[in-house]
């Protein structure tokens, strides 16, 4: 069928990509949550345990982090001076610093654990529970790898570089997000 | 949200390469990767064909040594003769190298790289270092597979599937259940990555990166199934690649995610408490039947591609075609419980599992009937690519026939053990798959390479692989019916010992269509080399890779994007090209 072709406007492949990524990353959390309860309910071996306090400090740093992610963003997208000052930059460089912090944040509770004897192999239990913060934390360095690589583009372009700091933005929210359900998860499954 | 205009050039932000290492090995040109991909499979599908040799070989005479296997594996064959842990370990081996690296990686990630982007009129994917990334992934996915060859106790005898516990608890499950199944387990993980990755640039580049004028109603019918497939690809990889990190873990770090409690192996208690085995079966097969249809979808796309550019009639009723790869992708999901029948499951669960799994065979059919209804009325040009989608037809209905009887329970649990399920899959997804990759070879190699395949020896090549997988595989649905039991290295029960004849023949037939495929590898690097020039575009087709030069160039278009005003369907309407419109006539 014949017609006049006409220009067409679509997202930015690097944000599509990451809803692509999104998608995938949640199957993978999903299949690890379902093993978890079907796990759970196997056998009358779960043991059950106090998660360590800091995972709600660190939850409350990596929600901080996504705000000062969106004034990095709308610093991008209209430079002129604001009440809080700082540079899109300056921010960007603060979420890096809140994301390392969760980092080594989620490394003292896993020593926390370890101080409890604690460990992967101990109970079915602990071995969900540093599998799923372990594999967050590495989905995590990925999104600061995504926030230093948009930092460096927002330092050479400006704001042309609000496509890059879009998709690295919405990845980190859904860190953010995943993180909230997995410790949710975890308050109630441990 | 940001939005731009798409432009298809967006992806090539970099030159032309120009060292040997950036042309053809680290390569960002999708290509150059589909062509890796596929090179990786003719590897791949070399070693699973001669695994299968020596299994055929052992089955026919047991106590026949084969010269040289004493050399790979001293204690898995002492002699040269087989024993069974070793039987197993080369069925583990070619099962999942067919599947993974063969079936999975030439008709969706070799095909499809090379393809898609030029049929949706983009000068790259959408992410080209991704994609680079993807097969070097998969390339050490395979070397570590292989590497298991090469190990004191030899690779893993657990079967493709890797069933929990045998493959969860070590080195005292058996030989290869050490180190060789732990390089199982890092190899799928592996794999996983690398067709996540590839998964998210196919999706991408589909959606993001069609020229002026693609809109998703002139999506040739190749690039949708690309599309369905990598969507499909995306949910179930992400599922296998934490089964095998927990795998892993079970294996490497003491946990007992898969292992029973008080389970004794080699009169060996093993130290571990409270795993589900059932729930590697799950995450498994979640995985595990959406992966046929991974391995087949491509192939649907190929044949609703390459027919009727010989029948030079449209395709009948595309959109119920893209309709019905929707379906399948959906019902997919539903089904991998069929799998499990003999697992002990609740008979009412098996029901849930075995009506979709009826259902699923709607639109299967459906497809094949579209297929029948374009060559109705056609004058088809009998070229070796029409010639293989008409064997893909044929071999696909004949094991989804076989389908219909494994999907009811009742039925299923006294077949599920027995040949009849080898013939069923092997026919369905193998050798159906096998067809789609000729028929996509033979197709799109002027376009590759430049230059046509021989057809006289593409013929050849057709009728003779055509008879000898039909010789394989149908009698193995009478030995099924008669009981012959599936993995056994040897048919040594009385009521079995009749049936050997029969294995021999079989024997005889796998090694000759093994044989005939040396034609195909013939044809291939002669025609490489020596083959006759091909035009732009030799079938007088529609798409936009023939818009192109043969082989294109290293931007796809020349830096000229095209412009589409029409879809892939408009074979047999008269125009100034002959008998058919291009894509981009306006």
């Amino acid at each position: 069928m014949r017609s006049v072709p006409v220009e067409r406007v679509s997202p930015a492949p690097a944000r599509t990509g990451v809803w692509v990524g999104v998608l995938a990353i949640s199957m993978t959390f999903a299949a690890i949550t379902s093993a978890m309860v079907a796990r759970a309910g196997a056998t009358p071996d779960w043991q059950p345990f106090r998660l360590p306090v800091i995972l709600y400090v660190n939850t409350v740093l990596l929600m901080l982090s996504s705000g000062t992610l969106e004034s990095a963003r709308s610093r991008l997208a209209q430079p002129e001076p604001r009440a809080i000052g700082g540079t899109a930059a300056q921010w960007l460089l603060l979420t890096l610093g809140l994301g390392l912090l969760f980092i080594a944040g989620q490394l003292l509770a896993w020593r926390a654990l370890a101080r409890q004897g604690l460990f992967l192999s101990t109970a079915p239990s602990s071995a969900f529970f540093y599998l799923f913060t372990a594999l967050h934390g590495l989905h995590l360095l990925g999104g600061v790898a995504a926030l230093a690589y948009a930092l460096r583009r927002v330092r050479m372009l400006g704001a042309a570089a609000g496509d890059t700091l879009g998709a690295a933005a919405l990845y980190w929210h859904f860190m953010t997000c995943l993180w909230v359900c997995l410790l949710l998860l975890l308050t109630i499954r441990l | 949200m940001t939005h731009n205009v798409a432009t298809p050039a967006a992806a090539h932000h970099h030159a032309p390469p120009r060292t040997f290492l950036r042309k053809y090995v680290f390569s960002v040109d999708h290509k150059v990767i589909g062509k890796q991909y596929l090179g990786l499979a003719l590897v791949a599908v070399c070693t699973g064909m001669f695994l299968s040799w020596l299994m055929r070989l052992h089955l026919a005479s047991p106590e026949l040594p084969i010269p040289g296997l004493s050399k790979l594996s001293p204690n898995g064959a002492p002699g040269g003769v087989m024993t069974p842990e070793y039987y197993l370990s080369l069925m583990t081996m070619h099962g999942t190298i067919m599947v993974f690296f063969v079936l999975t990686t030439a008709p969706f990630a070799g095909f499809g790289n090379f393809v898609l982007p030029l049929q949706v009129g983009a000068e790259d994917m959408a992410f080209p270092r991704i994609n680079m990334m993807s097969f070097w992934v998969t390339f050490v996915a395979f070397v570590v597979l292989i590497a298991a060859f090469f190990i004191p106790d030899g690779p893993p005898l657990s079967g493709w599937t890797a069933y929990a516990p045998l493959s969860a608890v070590g080195k005292d499950a058996g030989p290869g259940q050490g180190l060789g199944q732990t390089l199982w387990a890092v190899s799928i993980a592996l794999f996983c990555i690398g067709q996540l990755l590839g998964a998210l640039n196919f999706i991408t580049t589909t959606l993001d990166l069609r020229t002026k004028g693609m809109s998703l109603s002139r999506l040739p019918y190749a690039t949708w199934a690309w599309f369905i497939t990598s969507v499909i690809g995306l949910i179930a990889f992400s599922v296998l690649l934490p089964a095998c990190i927990l795998l892993i873990l079970d294996r490497v770090a003491g946990t007992s995610f898969f292992i029973p409690a008080g389970l004794v192996i080699s009169d060996r208690l093993q130290a571990h408490s409270g795993g589900s085995p059932l729930l590697w079966q799950h995450l498994f097969w979640f995985f595990g039947h959406p992966e046929v249809y991974i391995a087949i979808l491509p192939g649907f796309g190929i044949i609703s591609q390459v027919l009727p550019a010989f029948a030079r009639k449209p395709l009948l009723g595309p959109r119920v075609f893209i309709a019905c790869l929707a379906a399948i992708a959906l019902l997919s999901y539903t089904v991998w419980g069929h799998h499990m029948f003999l697992s002990g499951m609740n008979p009412f669960s098996a029901t849930l599992f075995s009506v979709p799994t009826l259902i699923i065979t709607i639109p299967a059919t459906i497809v094949t009937l579209l297929w029948i209804g374009t060559l109705y009325g056609s004058k088809l040009r009998f070229t070796t690519a029409a010639l293989f989608c008409l064997g893909f037809a044929s071999v696909f209905v004949s094991g989804g026939i076989s389908g219909f009887f494994l999907a009811q329970p009742s039925i299923d649990v006294y077949l599920h053990g027995t040949y009849f399920v080898v013939a069923h899959f092997h026919f369905v997804m193998g050798v159906a798959a096998m067809f789609g990759i000729f028929a996509g070879t033979y197709y799109w190699f002027p376009k590759m390479f430049g230059r046509m395949m021989n057809e006289t020896l593409g013929k050849v090549h057709f009728a003779l692989t055509f008879i000898g997988v039909y010789c394989i595989f149908m009698p193995m649905h009478y030995l099924g019916l008669h009981g012959d039991v599936r993995r056994y290295s040897a048919f040594t029960d009385e009521y079995m010992k009749g049936d050997i004849p029969l294995h021999r023949f079989i024997t005889v037939a796998a090694l000759f269509t093994g044989a005939v495929q040396l034609i195909f590898l013939v044809n291939l690097i002669y025609s490489r080399f020596k083959g006759s020039k091909a035009t732009d575009n030799p079938w007088q087709s529609t798409t936009l890779e023939w818009a192109t030069t043969s082989p294109p160039p290293f931007d796809n278009f020349g830096g000229h994007p095209p412009v589409v005003y029409r879809g892939p369907n408009e074979y047999g309407t008269p125009s100034a090209a002959g008998d058919y419109t291009p894509q981009t006539t306006p």
